[in-house]
């Protein structure tokens, strides 16, 4: 039996098609999947995450516990509020988790991982912990709320107290404030600009209607994973996972190398490869008619007349561009074209950095 | 679940047909099917005066999902395809039965159209699955 969100009820309201995400019954869209994205690109879209996983790290050692777990530094992270990406490595550089780690006391920092990695991660994070003076807690009677699109903040501050707001006010992209009951933070994945609100169960579904109530479209997973892939953003079990080191995930800028004495989980081997080199992730551009799809294989031929292979990770069709779009690893070596071998023929196709649509526009 | 039409005929792969006036059938893909694909974005028809047999694919429709190929119910030529998919393959979503048809056929062999099933046959079709 698969785990519903406090929000199932709501999701059934607005019509949902409902289907089971890594155990989870999710809503997969309310209709239509590109009328959704189109409502986060052109207006606001929401989306239930309360399948995340919320980890608070409390204690005297939490930010030396961290600086070891994760291969970003949260030593960075001085002014309260502020946000980190990174990954969680294992001993050979492998990706754990991508997550997002919150800066919120020197003795308190908020981690929140992928469901599908619920397990392993805790068994992990607090495997690792052992040797610290934290305390793990992961905290399940909190839902979370995805709010983006151009108009997002607009509509969630008619929703938000004055006092949420005023704590709002100014706040920067990736940073996360508690005000009243809610934790608010602008990160989000989508690309556009937005909160993500984490909030407890007991007021969720009153959060929830309020949003609707101001014309925010609810949206479901299928949505979520276009206006993700525009925006360039990994998915984790997709375009990563423990066989992947972040240099070939297109994570490289998440890997915090200085100072050189800070020895994080992975430092060794990944140090290794980065010194061999490795493959990398790029985006694939495809103006014709079709779409790129995951494992489809990519072909390029390098100076000496010596083809390569690579593989897509993600692809999909790109409402907002019109045309086919995907990211794919690949030798590095590459150039500004490849080929896709797609239903039985190959197509030319173009290799870009992956970032696709930012803020509604094209981004390449 | 929506209704199926009575005045249809359809096949197991969850394409339908309509006999028009001049004696050639529509073809379109079933409520049902394009609840399963999703958002249509492209549709890939045959061309006019192609040549088509009943049971072999001649057509893709690829949404968000996944390409899937439309297979002729009947054998017979090409005689109409319809291009208002090329800029709006969301007909397809939207009027299953109506706007969002693919393409006309007249037949070579009538007799191909009784081995399609009625609406309660394919109705069958879809519970079994």
């Amino acid at each position: 039996m698969a785990s519903k969100t406090v929000l199932f009820n709501k999701h059934l309201e607005s019509k949902a098609k409902m289907v089971d995400f890594h155990g989870w019954e999710m809503p997969i869209n309310y209709g239509s999947q590109i009328e959704e994205h189109h409502a986060v690109r052109q207006d606001a879209g929401m989306f239930d995450v309360s399948h995340m996983t919320v980890v608070d790290v409390t204690g005297n050692d939490a930010c030396a516990f961290l600086r070891k777990l994760l291969a970003n530094d949260v030593a960075k992270l001085t002014v309260p509020g502020k946000a980190l990406y990174g990954g969680m490595l294992d001993e050979n550089a492998g990706i754990i988790d991508d997550l997002i780690t919150y800066y919120l006391s020197d003795t308190h920092y908020r981690v929140v991982v992928n469901s599908a990695t619920r397990d392993k991660d805790l068994t992990w994070i607090n495997k690792q912990a052992a040797a610290f003076d934290v305390v793990v807690t992961e905290r399940p009677e909190l839902a979370m709320i995805a709010v983006q699109g151009p108009n997002a903040k607009a509509k969630a501050a008619q929703v938000f107290s004055a006092d949420q707001n005023a704590a709002l006010e100014g706040m920067k992209p990736f940073f996360g404030v508690q005000s009243g009951s809610l934790f608010i933070a602008t990160t989000g994945y989508t690309g556009e600009a937005g909160y993500e609100i984490i909030v407890p169960e007991a007021e969720a579904e009153a959060l929830w209607q309020a949003l609707l109530d101001t014309g925010v479209k609810p949206c479901g997973l299928g949505a979520r994973d276009t206006l993700r892939l525009e925006a360039g953003m990994n998915l984790y079990g997709q375009d990563m996972d423990e066989s992947i080191n972040p240099l070939a995930a297109n994570m490289g800028w998440t890997v915090a190398w200085e100072p050189s004495e800070r020895d994080f989980i992975g430092r060794a081997a990944l140090t290794e490869i980065k010194a061999a080199g490795t493959q990398k992730l790029v985006g694939l551009v495809m103006e014709e008619k079709g779409v790129l799809r995951h494992d489809m294989p990519v072909f390029f031929t390098d100076a000496e007349g010596v083809e390569h292979q690579g593989v897509i990770t993600s692809g999909s069709f790109s409402p907002t561009l019109g045309y086919s779009i995907a990211m794919a690893r690949v030798p590095s070596g590459i150039g500004a074209t490849a080929e896709v071998e797609m239903r039985k023929k190959r197509v030319t196709v173009k290799v870009i950095a992956p970032s696709f649509v930012r803020n509604g526009k094209q981004a390449f | 679940m929506s209704t199926i039409p009575a005045d249809l005929k359809y096949a197991s792969s969850h394409e339908w047909i309509r006999q028009e006036d001049d004696g050639s059938y529509t073809v379109g893909i079933t409520e049902h099917a394009q609840e399963l694909l999703g958002d249509m974005v492209f549709v890939e028809l045959p061309e006019v005066g192609d040549t088509v047999t009943a049971g072999e694919d001649c057509a893709v429709a690829e949404s968000v999902k996944a390409a899937s190929d439309i297979y002729a119910p009947i054998s017979g030529e090409v005689i109409a395809v319809n291009e208002a998919l090329e800029d709006s393959p969301e007909l397809v979503n939207s009027d299953a039965y109506g706007d969002g048809w693919f393409f006309r056929v007249m037949p070579s062999d009538e007799s191909e159209v009784d081995s399609l099933l009625d609406a309660d046959g394919y109705q069958e079709v879809i519970d079994e699955e």
